[in-house]
């Protein structure tokens, strides 16, 4: 245990001074920034106004840019290692597999959830400060729909690394995954609904394995049905499952595929030649 | 303390390790030579537990290294080639190494200030900002102040000048008793003073083992 922790301490003071780390925190708090100064919380349209209208913005605009975030920080992390043959130095040392690996883990997803979460705390701070009303219940559902998507990814990133041998492949890989769960997957099941070869249930449920669908359609979850910028897919699921149904697996699911690829990552790191 | 039995590593179609059989006992300070892609490192890497044989076994102290790593490594103590490019800062490192092996920090003050290494003035300092030198001695005074019943330094001195090489030498000098010390290396005169064993290996083989 006292090893876990070690690691994890470590690898989140290496990742905070990295510059990757930098540009990443810049580009979430930039985000809230440039939104206030645009004047944002002062407009409305489409039914949004104040702080919800600012966090609607931020989250959508963080569903493309935290997965390949997360996926081209992390998927370097133990194929970066292996690569430069610091795994093969920091592993002559009596720890376990286990602990270097879910410690690595660890360290990482608290270096990728946390600029995110202090992005959002920071607007709600100064909207607050601003007079403004704060949308607690979205803020809430955002906390916990940026916690399940920066697991999904997270698992995904380390389950690439601990297979591939080279960082380059890694980012290749993960480049992939990220174009084809943010636009090819939609555009090939489009496809298929047009072509009316399958019926729209089985459709809109491969469509809600993607951890990036799920999350697109919760975040929008908490306003009003009838709105034009739901869209008819959107629309559908909400009227077909109860929102706090639907709410519960954007959360939960996510989380899951997470642990799922985590852990099938340290199988084949275990099983496989370490160097 | 070291048994390696008709060790067989194969990376695709090549072989690496071709049924390798051999002992390394207490007090064997051995030099292993060898031309490049002869084993040498192999043999190393799978002693240390990092390769899944596809044939034959290799058992530390009467243990599985790959299943019983932990318990395994406690009692080896490993100095690569070519210093890793670690982000971590000296600090840092010798808190991983505290923790993780239960090294004291003074004692890797103390093996780093017999290597002249300046240690105190450089603790913020990320790794692999130092010199290839001063990395190099780093991992040594590391390596010494592990105790271990093992030591494996692979081409110790490639990076040393002349009188680092003579702090090593003089550092290393009675640390052979009850211990196995494993020189990996191409320069034979470099070791040869410390050495008791010459292991020649070629192709994946062992085809050379002489007591001196």
């Amino acid at each position: 245990m006292k090893n876990l922790r070690l690691i994890a301490f470590l690898d989140l003071k290496e990742s905070i001074r990295a510059k990757w780390f930098l540009v990443y925190s810049l580009v979430f708090g930039g985000l809230i920034a440039l939104f206030f100064i645009a004047g944002v919380t002062e407009s409305q349209v489409m039914g949004f106004s104040g702080l919800s209208r600012l966090l609607l913005m931020y989250i959508q605009i963080t569903i493309i840019i935290l997965p390949i975030f997360i996926l081209i920080t992390t998927v370097r992390s133990i194929s970066g290692d292996r690569d430069s043959h610091v795994l093969e130095y920091m592993l002559s040392f009596p720890i376990s597999l286990k602990e270097y690996y879910w410690g690595k883990v660890i360290g990482r997803f608290i270096t990728v959830y946390l600029p995110v979460i202090f992005a959002m705390i920071i607007a709600i701070i100064y909207g607050a400060f601003k007079g403004a009303e704060i949308p607690w219940a979205i803020f809430f559902l955002y906390t916990g729909l940026l916690f399940a998507l920066s697991s999904a990814f997270l698992g995904i990133a380390f389950f690439i690394s601990s297979f591939v041998k080279s960082s380059e492949v890694a980012l290749g890989i993960a480049f992939f995954i990220w174009i084809f769960l943010l636009a090819f997957i939609d555009i090939a099941l489009i496809s298929l609904m047009m072509q009316q070869r399958f019926n729209e249930d089985l459709i809109i449920g491969i469509a809600l394995m993607n951890p990036m669908e799920i999350f697109r359609v919760a975040a929008i979850s908490l306003f009003d049905p009838e709105l034009t910028v739901m869209g008819p897919v959107a629309f559908y699921i909400l009227d077909t499952i109860s929102q706090t149904l639907f709410v519960l697996l954007s959360i939960v699911y996510p989380v899951i595929v997470g642990l799922i690829f985590s852990f099938l990552g340290f199988k084949i790191f275990a099983k496989k030649d370490l160097v | 303390m070291i048994e390696v039995k008709n060790l067989t590593k194969k990376f695709g179609s090549t072989v690496s390790l071709d049924d390798v059989s051999i002992k390394f006992n207490r007090d064997d300070a051995i030099a292993l030579m060898g031309a490049n892609g002869a084993g040498k490192t192999t043999l190393i890497r799978s002693i240390l537990g990092y390769y899944h044989p596809d044939g034959g076994s290799v058992l530390v102290r009467g243990l599985d290294p790959i299943r019983e790593r932990q318990e395994v490594l406690k009692h080896i103590a490993f100095v690569p080639q070519l210093p890793p490019p670690i982000k971590l800062s000296i600090d840092e490192l010798i808190q991983y190494i505290e923790v993780s092996a239960e090294v004291k920090r003074e004692t890797i003050l103390h093996y780093a200030n017999e290597m002249k290494l300046d240690i105190e003035t450089n603790i913020k300092k990320s790794f692999f900002k130092l010199s290839g030198g001063m990395k190099q001695k780093l991992l040594i005074a590391i390596a010494l102040s592990q105790e271990s019943e093992i030591i494996i330094f692979d081409e110790p001195t490639a990076n040393l000048d002349p009188k680092a090489r003579d702090d090593f030498y003089r550092l290393l000098d009675g640390k052979g008793e009850d211990r196995v010390l494993l020189f990996v290396t191409h320069r034979l005169e470099e070791v040869e003073s410390l050495v008791n064993r010459e292991v020649y290996m070629d192709l994946g083989r062992v085809v050379s083992d002489e007591r001196i």
